[in-house]
Protein backbone atom coordinates (compact mmCIF):
# COMPACT_ATOMS: atom_id res chain seq x y z
CA UNK A 1 0.00 0.00 0.00
CA UNK A 2 2.96 2.37 1.03
CA UNK A 3 4.95 1.29 -2.00
CA UNK A 4 2.10 1.85 -4.12
CA UNK A 5 1.88 5.25 -2.65
CA UNK A 6 5.02 6.17 -3.05
CA UNK A 7 5.05 4.68 -6.64
CA UNK A 8 1.66 7.25 -7.34
CA UNK A 9 3.42 10.01 -5.95
CA UNK A 10 6.82 9.79 -8.34
CA UNK A 11 4.51 9.37 -10.91
CA UNK A 12 2.02 12.29 -10.67
CA UNK A 13 5.16 14.37 -9.81
CA UNK A 14 6.98 13.72 -12.95
CA UNK A 15 3.67 14.34 -15.07
CA UNK A 16 3.57 17.58 -13.44
CA UNK A 17 7.16 18.00 -14.77
CA UNK A 18 6.29 16.72 -18.16
CA UNK A 19 3.01 18.99 -18.61
CA UNK A 20 4.65 21.94 -16.69
CA UNK A 21 7.37 22.24 -19.53
CA UNK A 22 10.59 21.84 -16.76
CA UNK A 23 11.57 18.25 -18.76
CA UNK A 24 12.84 20.72 -21.74
CA UNK A 25 16.05 22.31 -20.74
CA UNK A 26 15.65 24.98 -23.66
CA UNK A 27 12.87 26.01 -21.37
CA UNK A 28 14.58 25.94 -17.93
CA UNK A 29 18.00 28.34 -19.88
CA UNK A 30 15.25 30.32 -20.76
CA UNK A 31 13.86 31.02 -17.12
CA UNK A 32 17.90 31.39 -16.10
CA UNK A 33 18.50 33.56 -18.88
CA UNK A 34 16.88 36.34 -16.94
CA UNK A 35 19.18 39.22 -18.65
CA UNK A 36 18.33 37.74 -22.08
CA UNK A 37 15.03 36.31 -23.67
CA UNK A 38 13.14 35.75 -19.98
CA UNK A 39 10.67 32.44 -20.24
CA UNK A 40 8.95 32.89 -16.59
CA UNK A 41 7.61 29.56 -16.53
CA UNK A 42 9.18 27.74 -14.12
CA UNK A 43 8.31 30.60 -11.50
CA UNK A 44 4.37 29.76 -12.08
CA UNK A 45 5.39 26.00 -12.06
CA UNK A 46 6.88 26.93 -8.69
CA UNK A 47 3.88 28.79 -7.51
CA UNK A 48 1.79 26.39 -8.52
CA UNK A 49 3.57 23.36 -6.32
CA UNK A 50 4.00 26.05 -3.61
CA UNK A 51 0.07 26.98 -3.39
CA UNK A 52 -0.62 23.22 -3.03
CA UNK A 53 2.36 22.03 -0.62
CA UNK A 54 1.96 25.14 1.52
CA UNK A 55 -1.15 24.12 3.46
CA UNK A 56 -0.35 20.18 3.50
CA UNK A 57 2.89 21.07 5.34
CA UNK A 58 0.98 23.37 7.53
CA UNK A 59 -1.52 20.81 8.15
CA UNK A 60 0.90 17.96 8.87
CA UNK A 61 3.20 20.09 11.23
CA UNK A 62 0.06 20.67 13.56
CA UNK A 63 -1.06 16.79 13.47
CA UNK A 64 2.67 15.78 14.02
CA UNK A 65 2.12 12.35 12.47
CA UNK A 66 1.13 10.42 8.94
CA UNK A 67 -2.00 9.17 8.18
CA UNK A 68 -0.83 5.74 9.15
CA UNK A 69 0.07 7.05 12.61
CA UNK A 70 4.07 7.23 12.24
CA UNK A 71 6.32 9.79 13.03
CA UNK A 72 7.10 12.53 10.57
CA UNK A 73 10.95 12.77 8.88
CA UNK A 74 11.28 16.07 8.34
CA UNK A 75 14.90 17.99 8.07
CA UNK A 76 15.58 20.78 10.17
CA UNK A 77 15.04 24.28 8.96
CA UNK A 78 17.14 27.16 10.26
CA UNK A 79 20.63 26.09 10.40
CA UNK A 80 22.85 27.61 7.67
CA UNK A 81 26.41 26.24 7.06
CA UNK A 82 29.36 26.83 4.28
CA UNK A 83 28.06 23.48 2.99
CA UNK A 84 24.45 24.61 2.10
CA UNK A 85 25.77 28.14 0.50
CA UNK A 86 28.46 26.65 -1.54
CA UNK A 87 26.92 23.64 -2.45
CA UNK A 88 23.90 25.38 -3.62
CA UNK A 89 26.12 27.64 -6.02
CA UNK A 90 27.72 24.76 -7.35
CA UNK A 91 24.20 23.40 -8.16
CA UNK A 92 23.32 26.29 -9.64
CA UNK A 93 25.96 26.53 -12.14
CA UNK A 94 25.72 23.04 -13.26
CA UNK A 95 21.85 23.63 -13.92
CA UNK A 96 22.70 26.78 -15.61
CA UNK A 97 25.00 24.69 -17.79
CA UNK A 98 22.63 21.98 -19.29
CA UNK A 99 18.96 22.91 -18.29
CA UNK A 100 19.01 20.22 -16.07
CA UNK A 101 18.41 19.39 -12.52
CA UNK A 102 17.73 15.95 -10.71
CA UNK A 103 13.73 15.70 -11.03
CA UNK A 104 13.17 16.56 -14.58
CA UNK A 105 16.63 14.56 -15.72
CA UNK A 106 15.44 11.49 -14.52
CA UNK A 107 11.46 12.30 -15.73
CA UNK A 108 13.66 12.48 -18.96
CA UNK A 109 16.08 9.43 -18.91
CA UNK A 110 12.22 8.03 -20.43
CA UNK A 111 12.54 9.61 -23.40
CA UNK A 112 15.36 7.22 -24.38
CA UNK A 113 18.18 10.02 -24.87
CA UNK A 114 21.58 9.12 -24.58
CA UNK A 115 22.27 13.04 -23.78
CA UNK A 116 19.82 12.70 -21.26
CA UNK A 117 22.21 9.53 -20.08
CA UNK A 118 24.71 10.97 -19.85
CA UNK A 119 23.92 13.84 -18.06
CA UNK A 120 22.35 11.25 -15.33
CA UNK A 121 25.14 8.90 -15.20
CA UNK A 122 27.79 12.12 -14.27
CA UNK A 123 24.98 12.76 -12.07
CA UNK A 124 25.01 9.80 -9.69
CA UNK A 125 29.10 10.28 -10.17
CA UNK A 126 28.85 14.06 -8.41
CA UNK A 127 26.14 12.42 -5.98
CA UNK A 128 28.68 9.04 -5.10
CA UNK A 129 32.14 11.75 -4.97
CA UNK A 130 30.13 13.68 -2.39
CA UNK A 131 28.69 11.17 -0.14
CA UNK A 132 31.27 8.37 -0.42
CA UNK A 133 34.43 10.67 -1.63
CA UNK A 134 34.82 14.09 -0.15
CA UNK A 135 32.38 13.58 2.79
CA UNK A 136 34.47 10.36 3.95
CA UNK A 137 37.88 12.54 3.75
CA UNK A 138 36.05 15.86 5.39
CA UNK A 139 34.68 13.58 8.34
CA UNK A 140 38.10 12.53 9.00
CA UNK A 141 39.86 15.62 8.99
CA UNK A 142 37.00 16.08 11.55
CA UNK A 143 37.93 13.63 14.00
CA UNK A 144 41.68 14.48 14.51
CA UNK B 1 15.10 42.23 -19.37
CA UNK B 2 12.83 41.09 -21.93
CA UNK B 3 10.06 38.44 -21.56
CA UNK B 4 9.86 35.95 -23.96
CA UNK B 5 6.14 35.56 -25.02
CA UNK B 6 6.03 33.05 -27.79
CA UNK B 7 7.53 30.59 -25.31
CA UNK B 8 5.87 31.43 -22.36
CA UNK B 9 3.38 29.03 -20.56
CA UNK B 10 1.76 30.14 -17.58
CA UNK B 11 -1.34 27.56 -17.77
CA UNK B 12 0.53 24.50 -18.33
CA UNK B 13 3.06 25.44 -16.14
CA UNK B 14 0.88 26.79 -13.47
CA UNK B 15 -0.97 22.89 -13.33
CA UNK B 16 1.90 21.09 -14.00
CA UNK B 17 3.20 22.71 -10.38
CA UNK B 18 0.23 22.08 -8.84
CA UNK B 19 0.39 18.46 -9.90
CA UNK B 20 4.06 18.42 -8.19
CA UNK B 21 2.18 20.10 -4.76
CA UNK B 22 -0.38 17.19 -4.82
CA UNK B 23 2.49 14.73 -5.48
CA UNK B 24 4.52 16.12 -2.73
CA UNK B 25 1.42 16.05 -0.08
CA UNK B 26 0.84 12.13 -1.41
CA UNK B 27 4.57 11.41 0.06
CA UNK B 28 4.11 13.63 3.40
CA UNK B 29 0.83 12.41 4.18
CA UNK B 30 1.03 8.80 3.98
CA UNK B 31 5.47 8.56 4.32
CA UNK B 32 6.24 11.32 6.30
CA UNK B 33 8.81 12.09 4.02
CA UNK B 34 10.02 15.21 1.68
CA UNK B 35 9.98 14.82 -2.04
CA UNK B 36 13.19 15.96 -2.47
CA UNK B 37 14.53 13.90 -5.45
CA UNK B 38 18.64 14.76 -4.76
CA UNK B 39 17.78 13.34 -1.42
CA UNK B 40 16.08 10.38 -2.38
CA UNK B 41 18.96 9.34 -5.20
CA UNK B 42 21.96 10.22 -2.65
CA UNK B 43 19.82 7.86 0.40
CA UNK B 44 19.48 5.51 -2.36
CA UNK B 45 22.71 5.05 -3.24
CA UNK B 46 24.19 4.77 0.42
CA UNK B 47 24.64 1.04 1.55
CA UNK B 48 25.07 -0.64 4.98
CA UNK B 49 21.38 0.38 5.32
CA UNK B 50 19.71 -2.74 7.20
CA UNK B 51 15.94 -1.93 6.99
CA UNK B 52 14.01 -2.56 4.11
CA UNK B 53 11.91 0.42 4.16
CA UNK B 54 15.29 2.95 3.67
CA UNK B 55 15.26 1.51 -0.04
CA UNK B 56 11.86 0.65 -0.86
CA UNK B 57 9.62 3.89 -0.87
CA UNK B 58 12.44 5.89 -2.04
CA UNK B 59 12.95 3.14 -5.32
CA UNK B 60 9.26 3.18 -5.96
CA UNK B 61 9.21 6.87 -6.07
CA UNK B 62 11.85 6.99 -7.77
CA UNK B 63 10.30 4.08 -10.88
CA UNK B 64 7.34 6.40 -10.54
CA UNK B 65 9.21 9.30 -11.99
CA UNK B 66 11.21 7.08 -14.77
CA UNK B 67 7.53 5.78 -15.81
CA UNK B 68 6.16 9.22 -15.84
CA UNK B 69 7.21 10.17 -19.31
CA UNK B 70 5.54 6.93 -20.36
CA UNK B 71 2.31 6.56 -18.51
CA UNK B 72 2.23 10.49 -20.25
CA UNK B 73 2.62 9.55 -23.79
CA UNK B 74 -0.47 7.48 -23.49
CA UNK B 75 -2.82 10.06 -23.17
CA UNK B 76 -0.66 13.38 -24.93
CA UNK B 77 2.18 13.74 -27.01
CA UNK B 78 5.31 14.27 -24.97
CA UNK B 79 6.38 18.31 -25.53
CA UNK B 80 9.24 19.70 -27.19
CA UNK B 81 12.70 18.26 -26.03
CA UNK B 82 15.55 20.47 -26.64
CA UNK B 83 19.55 19.63 -25.31
CA UNK B 84 21.79 22.62 -26.62
CA UNK B 85 24.70 21.15 -24.41
CA UNK B 86 27.30 18.74 -26.12
CA UNK B 87 28.27 16.14 -24.06
CA UNK B 88 31.15 17.21 -22.54
CA UNK B 89 28.87 20.05 -21.05
CA UNK B 90 26.50 17.39 -20.16
CA UNK B 91 29.06 15.78 -17.76
CA UNK B 92 30.40 18.46 -16.09
CA UNK B 93 27.07 19.71 -15.58
CA UNK B 94 25.82 16.05 -14.23
CA UNK B 95 28.71 16.36 -11.74
CA UNK B 96 28.36 19.86 -10.54
CA UNK B 97 24.54 18.85 -10.31
CA UNK B 98 24.94 15.77 -8.44
CA UNK B 99 27.86 17.04 -5.81
CA UNK B 100 26.42 20.41 -5.03
CA UNK B 101 22.69 19.36 -4.83
CA UNK B 102 23.92 16.43 -2.25
CA UNK B 103 26.73 19.42 -0.66
CA UNK B 104 23.78 21.59 -0.01
CA UNK B 105 21.26 19.48 0.76
CA UNK B 106 18.39 19.59 -1.68
CA UNK B 107 17.73 21.04 -5.13
CA UNK B 108 14.87 22.53 -6.53
CA UNK B 109 12.25 19.85 -5.36
CA UNK B 110 13.46 19.74 -1.78
CA UNK B 111 14.45 23.33 -0.98
CA UNK B 112 12.61 25.17 -3.78
CA UNK B 113 9.27 23.59 -3.11
CA UNK B 114 9.40 21.75 -0.18
CA UNK B 115 11.59 24.09 1.79
CA UNK B 116 9.46 27.43 0.59
CA UNK B 117 6.55 25.93 1.52
CA UNK B 118 7.45 24.91 4.80
CA UNK B 119 8.75 28.90 5.38
CA UNK B 120 12.39 27.23 6.11
CA UNK B 121 15.22 29.98 6.46
CA UNK B 122 17.55 27.49 5.27
CA UNK B 123 15.56 26.43 1.90
CA UNK B 124 15.02 29.60 1.31
CA UNK B 125 19.01 30.98 1.31
CA UNK B 126 19.90 27.67 -0.83
CA UNK B 127 17.09 28.79 -3.73
CA UNK B 128 18.48 32.35 -3.40
CA UNK B 129 21.67 31.13 -4.10
CA UNK B 130 21.13 28.22 -6.61
CA UNK B 131 18.79 30.40 -8.76
CA UNK B 132 21.13 33.81 -8.73
CA UNK B 133 24.23 31.24 -9.44
CA UNK B 134 22.10 29.81 -12.33
CA UNK B 135 21.02 32.89 -13.45
CA UNK B 136 24.55 34.43 -13.64
CA UNK B 137 25.97 31.42 -15.06
CA UNK B 138 23.48 31.47 -17.83
CA UNK B 139 24.36 34.67 -18.45
CA UNK B 140 28.39 34.15 -18.62
CA UNK B 141 27.82 30.82 -21.04
CA UNK B 142 25.02 32.64 -23.08
CA UNK B 143 26.17 36.04 -23.44
CA UNK B 144 30.10 35.93 -22.64
CA UNK B 145 31.32 33.54 -23.86
CA UNK B 146 28.66 32.01 -26.15
CA UNK B 147 28.42 28.50 -25.98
Amino acid sequence: MKNLISLISGLTFGIGLILSGMTDPAKVIGFLDLFGKWDPSLMLVMLGAIAVAFFGFRWIEVKKVTFFNEPLHLPGKSHINPELIIGSFIFGVGWALAGFCPGPALVALGYGSNQVLIFVIAMLLGIFLHDQVYKKLFDRHDQH
Amino acid sequence: MQIQWEVFTPIHSFFGGTLIGLATVLLLFFKGRIAGISGILGALMQSHHTPADHYQWRAFFIMGLLLSSFIYSIFAVLPRFTIQANWLMLILAGLLVGFGTRMGSGCTSGHGICGLSRLSTRSFVATLIFMSAGVIACFIFLHLIGI
